[in-house]
């Protein structure tokens, strides 16, 4: 339900404030995003330098990294993710409690980048757990992870709290759980989650 | 410091039966090296760190080169009995004939070092071993009981290529995981088919990708 915004201004006006339920959660949600201390690669340098004072991630109140997944609330995969890695990767998101969020920062995090014909980075974490923004870049500069976390919020905020697209946590049929890729003898298994990711099209 | 021919003279004279031929380099930087044979390769490289001329007592490199078993063609001329009809008379004549012949010349996994002496300030010294095939005779003498530095970098080489260090402390994987089969670096490592589109694709990729079309792309 929403509220009409000309008359929720018109009755700001007259001192009188008019919210919903949704907007208060979706608030309160939004910003307090927790991200969890996880670097993987270069990009983790990047990641570093956005909450420093010069790009100040705190004004949108995601200064806190926890060293804990328990207590984190969204996952930024800084870099490059090795096939060696990646059930770790897998692990630490399932750790984590609903909310959560997933970044998936620089060429490498999204689709193997300059490493993508390799044999042992995977191609994209999104083969796995589900991304909720993409940032390019190799690496991409603290603007583009501050472009990232405000589109997150904006995400976020868009997000009804029942019906179609309602978050994962309200979901009772929403998968809490990923399954974790098994090192095999060749390459991991299997080589992507099929209820996550599928092939993408090439459209000519 | 030393020439190659120099330092090998001072081993062999030191280490008898040491076994060491020169590989020579034909390309401008003529770095020349010394292939070790397995046996004696221990003995050598303990009178190369403790020999107060040559002093190496720093190994700054360890890698591996993968050569694969390579196909000779060759003609042979060869001398044989063939009937043949002389002026109406059948008789036996000998007759040279070329016959083209194929053997296959086995390859081998080689492992090389680089030497320095920080004592001496000069190098490199390389060295080179080699195994006798590339399948289950893989075997080479390890070095760290003398450089403690080659422990990692010998793992690199037994996880990539495949070469077992007979007497290395910690012989494990170290890049990949445990359960991985295959050696990455060897030439006929042929890799996992795990990416199903390439925007760009070009070659060996464009290849591939056409492979993947219509199966799961629908296109």
């Amino acid at each position: 339900m929403a509220v009409d915004e000309s008359l929720k201004i018109e009755l700001g006006k007259q001192g009188v404030f008019v919210t919903t339920l949704q907007e208060l959660y979706n608030w309160g949600r939004r910003s307090s995003v927790w991200p969890m201390q996880f670097g993987l690669a270069c990009c983790a340098i990047e990641m570093i330098a956005t909450t420093m004072a010069r790009y100040d991630l705190a004004r949108f109140g995601a200064e806190v990294f926890r060293p804990s997944p328990r207590q984190a609330d969204m996952m930024i995969i800084s870099g490059t993710v090795t096939k060696k890695m990646a059930p770790q990767v897998v692990r630490l998101y399932n750790q984590m409690a609903e909310p959560r969020y997933v970044i998936a920062m620089g060429a490498c995090a999204i689709s193997g980048g300059p490493f993508k014909q390799g044999y042992n980075v995977l191609k994209g974490i999104d083969r796995y757990i589900p991304v909720d923004v993409h940032i390019p870049g190799c690496p991409p500069r603290p603007e583009a992870l501050l472009q990232a976390f405000i589109t997150l919020q904006k995400k976020i905020d868009a997000q009804p709290l029942t019906g179609e697209g309602r978050p994962r946590h309200l979901d009772e049929n929403a998968p809490g759980e990923f399954p974790v890729p098994v090192q095999g003898e060749h390459d991991l298994e299997p080589a992507a989650n099929k209820n996550v990711w599928s092939v993408p099209v090439v459209i000519k | 410091m030393k020439t190659v021919e120099e330092i090998k003279a001072a081993i062999e004279a030191a280490v008898p039966g040491a076994g060491v031929t020169i590989v020579t380099n034909p390309g401008p930087a003529a770095q020349h090296s010394l292939l070790l044979v397995p046996g004696s390769a221990i003995a050598v490289a303990t009178f190369l760190r403790d020999d107060t001329d040559l002093a190496l007592d720093f190994l700054s490199n360890v890698t591996g080169v993968d050569h694969l078993d390579k196909e000779i063609a060759e003609k042979v001329k060869v001398t044989r009995q063939v009937s043949k009809t002389v002026d109406g008379v059948e008789q036996m004549v000998e007759e040279t004939v070329e016959e083209a012949r194929k053997h296959v010349e086995p390859g081998y996994l080689e492992v090389v070092y680089h030497l320095f002496s920080m004592a001496k300030k000069h190098g490199p010294v390389v060295l080179r071993m080699r195994t006798q095939n590339r399948s289950d005779k893989v075997e080479l003498p390890s070095f760290t009981p003398v450089w403690r530095s080659a422990e990692f970098q010998e793992r690199e080489v037994f996880d990539l290529f495949g070469v077992v260090f007979k007497g290395h402390p910690d012989l494990r994987r170290i890049l990949m995981w445990d359960a991985f089969k295959d050696y990455p670096m060897r030439r006929d490592y042929v890799e996992p088919d795990d990416f199903e589109y390439e925007p760009t694709a070009h070659d060996e990729v464009l290849a591939r990708a056409q492979a993947h079309k219509g199966t799961q792309q629908g296109s």
